[in-house]
């Protein structure tokens, strides 16, 4: 058997592609289309949405708010993750299956459990919902991919270069800042762009815990129910998916810098 | 302050690796550990009207499982829903993605890495506005009823395909596929070619090759992706909520109702806790007979 053509297979895969693709494609397509109905035959072309959604005031209020509950808790989630990543790289420890299964249950679980717990223990608490306990929920959710995201980046550290800079004198954190932190940047930078992904985008520990203030998929929930604001919510879907193909890529992109060739495929892990 | 760092610092491996690792186990333990454990608390209580009353009692858990009342005839039967539906899901992808990442292992030479993004791409734009594309398709103005009614060949949309268990089985193997497709790459791709070789020059046909030797050495893939689909859409809310109908309502529809409108917090915390330990049978059951026939392999 040569591994060179199989026609079946490969019709096969474009079709499934394209079932993983075309639903997409059908935002940006009715977002600028005529009218309010969202179906064929399309009624012509307009930009009237994209207006319609530059002069939603409260969208853009729900967009600072996901901005920087995405920032706070992909920051905090790839700060815990570096330190466990560096744990489970460097070190045999005792426990360690226990404690990489445990970072990463918060990921495994029904997401839905994961904001029901939060949202009781902090109403018994008798603490306000709101944006607090939603980063608090992401940077749970964030720092397992981040931890994954970097584990397979750190794999291939020389630890030799840390310990000749502490040999030659420098402390544990200047020997991180000078050494280790510029040889993985662009893996940081990567595993922040990708939490900041999930943050933004995460809708159901947003939608328990929100209290008064809303992200940005809570708002598109709340405007899927008007037929008429329904348009320009699909206008932001298609503003949305762009630039977060756009962060992916450039994250990919990142994960790959200074990675020899045959590690790059591995670091596809998730 | 730093000296006694450096010193708890310098002590073992074992100090040393649990010093990095605190603040993520920190972070587990409070936020998820002891929150789950109070809605465990919380399921042993009573609503009574506006307060909660703290004497412990199994009531929620037989409100429950009491299929003679209409709450419990509920519950159960969105619980049982909820696990086929996600096995259905998790079948329904497998079966779908296993083609494609067999071909992405075997077939593709040049830029596997593009094909690996794509592969993964859709999955990490919003979840919400993917199951949201759906309901544009499937709905019954959208574009399959709307496209087939011009072509003439049907008249009335097809009911069927809105608003009932097939859209969510379908909207979610869509919203499920790369944690499917990257396990079943990974193991596909691990297998040495030098085995599939073997089987062809000892007389195996394309099937039995297959059969014999690459789909058992791709389980540990197949299991994984099976389990990571199956386990968080157990309690998937969007989906069902935007495109299941009252057909394909599932368990936590019902759950958020609780914590929500309804205010019967307890109730809700004793579904939620029934849905994880069914979450964890079944996954501990998956993972034995796997074992099992493993090991007669």
């Amino acid at each position: 058997m040569k591994l060179n053509e199989n026609r079946t297979l490969y019709i096969y895969v474009l079709i499934y592609f394209g079932f993983l693709y075309i639903p997409v494609m059908f935002l940006p397509i009715f977002s600028f289309n005529q009218g309010i109905h969202m179906a064929f035959p399309l009624q012509g072309f307009s930009t009237e949405h994209y207006e319609d959604m530059w002069n939603s005031p409260k969208l853009f209020d729900a967009l600072w708010n996901s901005i920087y509950v995405g920032v706070v808790s992909s920051l905090m989630a790839t700060m815990l993750a570096f330190f466990a990543a560096k744990a489970f790289t460097k070190y045999k420890f005792r426990g360690q299956a226990l404690s990489y299964g445990a970072i990463l249950t918060p990921f495994l679980i029904p997401e839905i459990i994961l904001a029901i717990a939060l949202l009781v223990i902090w109403v018994s608490v008798g603490l306000p919902l709101g944006l607090t306990p939603i980063i608090i929920g992401h940077v749970l959710f964030c720092t397992p991919f981040c931890m994954i995201i970097l584990i397979a980046r750190m794999e291939g550290f020389d630890n030799n270069l840390e310990e000749a800079s502490r040999d030659l004198g420098e402390g544990v954190f200047m020997t991180f800042w000078r050494v280790s932190f510029p040889i993985l940047l662009p893996g940081l930078i990567a595993a922040f762009l990708l939490g900041f992904i999930i943050s933004f985008d995460e809708f159901l520990l947003a939608m328990f815990l929100q209290g008064s203030d809303q992200t940005l998929p809570i708002y598109m929930w709340g405007q899927l129910r008007f037929a008429r604001r329904l348009p320009h919510v699909l206008a932001l879907g298609a503003v949305i998916i762009v630039a977060t193909s756009l962060v992916v890529m450039l994250a990919y992109w990142l994960r790959n810098v200074g990675q020899p060739q045959e590690k790059q495929d591995l670091t596809f892990k998730i | 302050m730093i000296n006694w760092w450096n010193s708890l610092y310098s002590r073992s491996d074992n100090a040393k690796a649990y010093v990095l690792l605190s603040p993520a186990l920190i972070l587990v333990i409070l936020g998820m550990a002891v929150p789950l454990l109070a809605v465990f608390s919380v399921s042993f209580t009573t609503q009574a009207s506006f307060e909660i009353d703290y004497t412990p009692t199994f009531d929620r858990y037989i409100e429950f499982m009491d299929t003679s009342s209409r709450t419990g005839n509920v519950l159960t039967t969105l619980l049982g829903r909820s696990i086929s539906i996600s096995f259905l899901v998790a079948f329904f992808t497998l079966i779908t993605t296993y083609p494609v990442a067999y071909y992405v292992a075997f077939y593709v030479k040049k830029n596997k890495m593009l094909w690996l993004v794509l592969m993964t791409l859709p999955f990490w734009t919003s979840y919400l506005l993917r199951v949201f594309a759906w309901k544009l398709i499937l709905g019954h103005k959208g574009v399959i009823n709307a496209s087939l009614m011009t072509v003439g060949f049907i008249d009335e949309p097809l009911g069927f395909l809105m608003y009932s268990q097939t859209a969510v089985v379908i909207t979610l193997a869509h919203a499920w596929a790369a944690f499917a497709l990257l396990p079943l790459y990974v193991s596909l791709e691990k297998i040495d070619y030098s085995l599939i070789e073997a089987s062809h020059d000892l007389g195996c046909t394309k099937f039995e090759t297959f059969w014999r030797v690459v789909w058992p050495l791709s389980l540990p893939g197949v299991i994984g992706a099976v389990l990571i689909i199956f386990i968080p859409t157990v309690g998937d809310y969007v989906t069902p909520a935007l495109v299941g109908g009252t057909e394909g309502r599932m368990l936590s529809n019902m759950i958020q109702t609780y914590f929500g409108r309804a205010n019967n917090f307890p109730l809700g915390a004793a579904s939620a806790v029934i849905m994880l330990i069914s979450v964890a049978l079944v996954t501990i059951a998956v993972n034995v007979v796997t074992k099992r026939l493993t090991q007669r392999l």
